[in-house]
């Protein structure tokens, strides 16, 4: 597919490596070179350098071939205005823009036609959803929903004082004594889709499949003890507070945001009512502890420098407070994290890219296509929702004598709303929803993909 | 420097080389001759072991690649590709000499043409096939080749670029599409197709099947092997002119033809290097006929003489139809000047590129405004573009490196004792990818004279020129062999 990226920064970049990865025709538009030049070298891609709107430019990136359009240069307006005057020159390009101004958040779906918008993303909003659930539903560093919420695949951690240390995974029922799959191991910054004999160190990071209530389950007999999240303190206030804010605001938990500038603390203060806001530098502990931050029941960092979340949060995990939530803006560099206890990873970015990719996969359209996505495992490993159709291969057969393809593995089976976790006997048919998991750069489109 | 990978590219080239001595093998097979079908088999069982023992020794290294690695990569695989090529002119006996025939194969793959060979005629079809056939090869380069065939180097494929920048010549190679493999077969098809359409008006003008290949060969990649002792001479003045056509045809820059097929006709015609490409070459041909008035007959042969030397000098092939060291002084300086000239950038012709001499000539203009305005500021425009400065710098840095090369190579070509011009023409004969110079180099004589070391020299300024320099100049670094 002729696919044009209109500004490449972080998510630019992000978009760049995944569909090009995919075997998309891109090109890019950026008015540095230099960002352009770095990009090129990396990827196999055509650059235009110049500005994103001007109908030249998007002319000699070949907007009148191209079939979809993704602005997420770093103004609102501009990404808008893009979108505007490639559709003016090629009616039937697909347009997604990326806006961020808490204050266009409404309008922009009301009038999508308006702004020939096929979709709008918002990463902040997109992260302070993501955030609301995970501190909604406690226990799990990450969640991902499938099957219309019957299935779930989340992350924990596995330390030292796991009853899960230690265990080879073909053991691992007796221990939690439900029905769960880990189809995911991250371990050393390394993605590893796991067999039977693989044993767990402390410091990995799993990626379990199951469904809702053996979750439960799951963590009152991994002796993780929930409990309802009462207290929450946001440090610093972006975009992303200002929604997560929103999100939390019916849900009576006590939410408190520290916000380095006055002007901005009296603005939110106007903005969201019933929401304390306290003016300081979360980057001194006196502040920090001042707010009590030890008497919190959740603690998630937001401000705009990843080094500073990252130091918050270690020291909010250090002071023993139970669910923690990390905001990185960057994720490329999250090898270096390896074993750290962040807590709960989020970031925006990648969230928006995900949803953006699902977008391109349906537009393939083929038979057979993903019906969602999601990345997991800091991107290195994607579970992947398909669902049976006509054309699929080995139907009724007993998952034993199927051969998957290398780093393929199958998580789930929905039959109608029973949820299988599968073993050797099990088989999918026609109508079922599976849910498998990959390592990234195996590309699978379709489900007949997964087989060898 | 990441070796394993380098091992694993050089090892899909020399795959790709062995698949190409096929047909000289069938050619020598048809014709009986025992030797040759010998030599080439041989040749093939050792290109495709090694081949083989690359392919397996790179088979697990990472995909870490860097402009580094891709100027190496591009430097080392001509040098193995030359030294595997020679092979059969080894094995077969139709070179003796090693080196010799390791000139040869160079010559022929940097599409110089230069040859040490004095008689071509009693030589056998399949030895002269993969002589003629080297040129073709050679001419887009057989990375590009690869790049067209093959998706090298999985998902993060963005180093490509550097292949594909290290062996097409020009200041600043881009893709015509995303792809870097679309773009790579979009120019072995507009190669194929005109290579063709040549072959089909060489045969309509009488040439057997054999001879019209070979000389459609050595055209399209602007090398100049011909398979008779007197390369186009001895052809009908229908020949020549197609020859003629056919030479400046290849000469012109790729991506024009590109443009011509998706219909934007007008930046081909006010592409600014094309124009002074065919200024260049109209202005040496009148120039050169008002010179040479009395010289030959009519006017006419005149002009298909002045024609077909500069379209042959120009684009770098080295055909020839006429004796130039004989014509006046004037002439010959202009030949001189074409050589060093050479064709646009882009095409398969070699020398220093019509639009780098555009840069040079433009850049200057702007360094003696700024001496007379120094507060003005000035862009330097090509096509209306304005042109990245960092262009400009390496294409002076290549004027500096190209100057360099040539005054070292001629001080260590002239142990040897030969002429002044000798060594000149010879040396830039090499070095811009001619082939023919003047005097004891000139069209009716051949390299043979020079002794084994300056053949090496003389190798290496092939390589050097074709590859344009720096690929061929960082294997003498030692940055470039650490290993990080």
């Amino acid at each position: 597919m002729k696919i044009i990226i209109a500004g490449e920064g972080k998510m630019g970049a992000t978009l760049t490596r995944q569909l090009s990865a995919e075997g998309n025709d891109l090109t890019l538009i950026d008015s540095n070179p230099k960002v352009l030049e770095s990009s090129e070298e990396r990827y196999d891609i055509m650059v235009v350098q110049g500005n994103c709107v001007a109908m030249d430019v998007l002319l000699k990136a070949g907007v009148k071939e191209a079939d979809l359009l993704i602005a997420v240069a770093g103004a609102d307006e501009v990404n808008l205005l893009c979108c505007m005057t490639a559709h003016g020159i090629n009616p039937k390009l697909h347009t997604i823009a990326r806006i961020r101004n808490p204050e266009y958040a409404n309008q922009i779906y009301d009038l999508r036609s308006t702004y020939c918008l096929s979709m709008a993303v918002n990463p902040e909003k997109q992260a302070g959803k993501e955030i609301a659930r995970l501190l909604k539903y406690p226990g799990f560093l990450k969640r991902d929903t499938f099957a219309k919420g019957r299935v779930e695949i989340v992350e924990l951690r596995v330390d030292e004082k796991s009853k899960l240390c230690d265990a080879a995974l073909a053991e691992i029922h007796s221990i939690v004594k439900c029905k769960i799959l880990v189809c995911a191991v991250l371990r050393d910054g390394t993605s590893v889709i796991p067999d039977g004999n693989f044993v767990l160190r402390s410091g990995d990071r799993i990626f379990v499949t199951a469904s809702p209530d053996e979750l439960a389950l799951l963590l009152k007999n991994l002796g993780i003890i929930t409990h309802k999240v009462k207290n929450v303190l946001l440090c610093g206030g972006g975009r992303v507070s200002i929604y997560l804010a929103k999100e939390l605001m019916g849900s009576g938990m006590n939410v408190k945001i520290i916000e380095q500038d006055p002007d901005r603390c009296l603005q939110y203060a106007k903005m969201l009512p019933g929401i304390d806001i306290f003016t300081g530098d979360v980057s001194s502990q006196y502040t920090l502890e001042s707010q009590g931050l030890n008497d919190c029941d959740a603690v998630v960092t937001l401000t705009g420098l990843d080094e500073l979340n990252m130091v918050v949060s270690l020291y909010a995990a250090r002071a023993g407070v139970p669910q923690v939530i990390t905001k990185l803006g960057r994720l490329d560099n999250a090898t270096i994290l390896g074993n750290v206890a962040l807590g709960s990873v989020v970031s925006p970015k990648e969230l928006c890219c995900n949803i953006i990719l699902r977008y391109v996969r349906a537009m393939q359209n083929q038979e057979g296509a993903a019906l969602s996505i999601h990345a997991i495992a800091d991107g290195q490993a994607e579970a992947i929702e398909f669902q049976v159709e006509e054309s699929a291969l080995h139907c009724r057969e007993p998952l034993k004598n199927v051969r998957l393809r290398n780093g393929v593995r199958m998580a789930c089976i929905t039959k109608g709303s029973r949820l299988e976790i599968p073993n050797g006997n099990s088989f999918f048919d026609k109508g079922d929803r599976v849910i498998v998991v990959t390592d990234r750069g195996k590309q699978v489109y379709q489900f007949n993909d997964i087989f060898q | 420097m990441n070796y394993r990978m380098v091992g694993k590219f050089i090892g899909k080239i020399l795959m790709v080389e062995a698949v190409f001595m096929i047909p000289s093998l069938f050619l020598a097979l048809w014709d009986g001759e025992p030797e040759v079908v010998r030599a080439f088999a041989f040749s093939m069982a050792i290109t495709l072991v090694l081949s083989l023992f690359l392919s397996y020794w790179g088979r697990s290294s990472q995909n870490k690649f860097y402009a580094k690695e891709g100027l190496a990569c591009v430097g080392l695989s001509w040098i193995v590709m030359s030294l595997v090529g020679c092979l059969p002119f080894w094995f077969s006996g139709a070179i003796p000499n090693f080196v010799d025939a390791f000139f040869e194969i160079v010559s022929g793959f940097t599409t110089t043409g230069a040859s040490i060979m004095p008689y071509v005629e009693g030589v056998s079809r399949g030895i002269l096939y993969w002589r003629s056939f080297s040129h073709w090869l050679g001419g887009m380069g057989v990375l590009v080749f690869l790049l067209a065939i093959s998706s090298v180097g999985g998902t993060d494929n963005g180093f490509t670029m550097h292949l594909l920048r290290a062996e097409s010549p020009g200041p600043n190679v881009g893709k015509l599409v995303p792809k870097m493999k679309q773009t790579a077969s979009i120019l072995y098809r507009l190669y194929i197709v005109l290579t063709i359409v040549n072959v089909i008006f060489l045969l309509l003008g009488g040439m057997s099947l054999f001879e019209a290949i070979c000389t459609a060969f050595g055209t399209a990649g602007t090398g100049g092997f011909g398979i008779r002792n007197d390369s186009i001479a001895g052809y009908s003045p229908y020949i020549q002119n197609v020859c003629t056509v056919f030479m400046l045809l290849f000469g012109v820059n790729f991506s024009c033809y590109y443009l011509l097929i998706i219909r934007q006709f007008k930046s081909v015609l006010k592409d600014e290097e094309l124009r002074l490409y065919l200024g260049i070459v109209a202005g040496s041909i009148l120039l050169i006929t008002l010179n040479l008035k009395g010289f030959y007959s009519t006017l006419g042969e005149t002009v298909r003489h002045a024609a077909f030397q500069v379209a042959t000098i120009v684009t770098t092939t080295g055909f020839a139809t006429v004796d130039f060291d004989l014509w006046p002084g004037f002439s010959k300086a202009i030949l001189l000047m074409l050589m060093i000239i050479g064709a646009s950038a882009g095409s398969t012709g070699g020398g220093f590129k019509c639009g780098r001499v555009l840069l040079v000539i433009k850049s200057l203009r702007r360094s003696v405004h700024q001496v007379v305005r120094p507060k003005h500021v000035e862009v330097v425009r090509v096509n209306g573009e304005p042109v990245d400065e960092k262009v400009l710098q390496s294409t002076n840095a290549y004027l500096a490196a190209y100057c360099l090369i040539i005054a070292c190579s001629f001080l260590l070509v002239s142990v040897d004792g030969h002429s002044i011009t000798t060594n000149l023409s010879a040396v830039l004969a090499c070095f811009n990818n001619i082939g023919p110079g003047f005097e004891l180099v000139g069209p009716t004589c051949n390299y043979a004279a020079y002794s084994t070391f300056s053949k090496l020299v003389l190798i290496l300024d092939m390589l050097a020129g074709r590859l344009e320099i720096f690929p061929v100049l960082i294997l003498f670094s030692r940055t470039t062999w650490r290993r990080r």
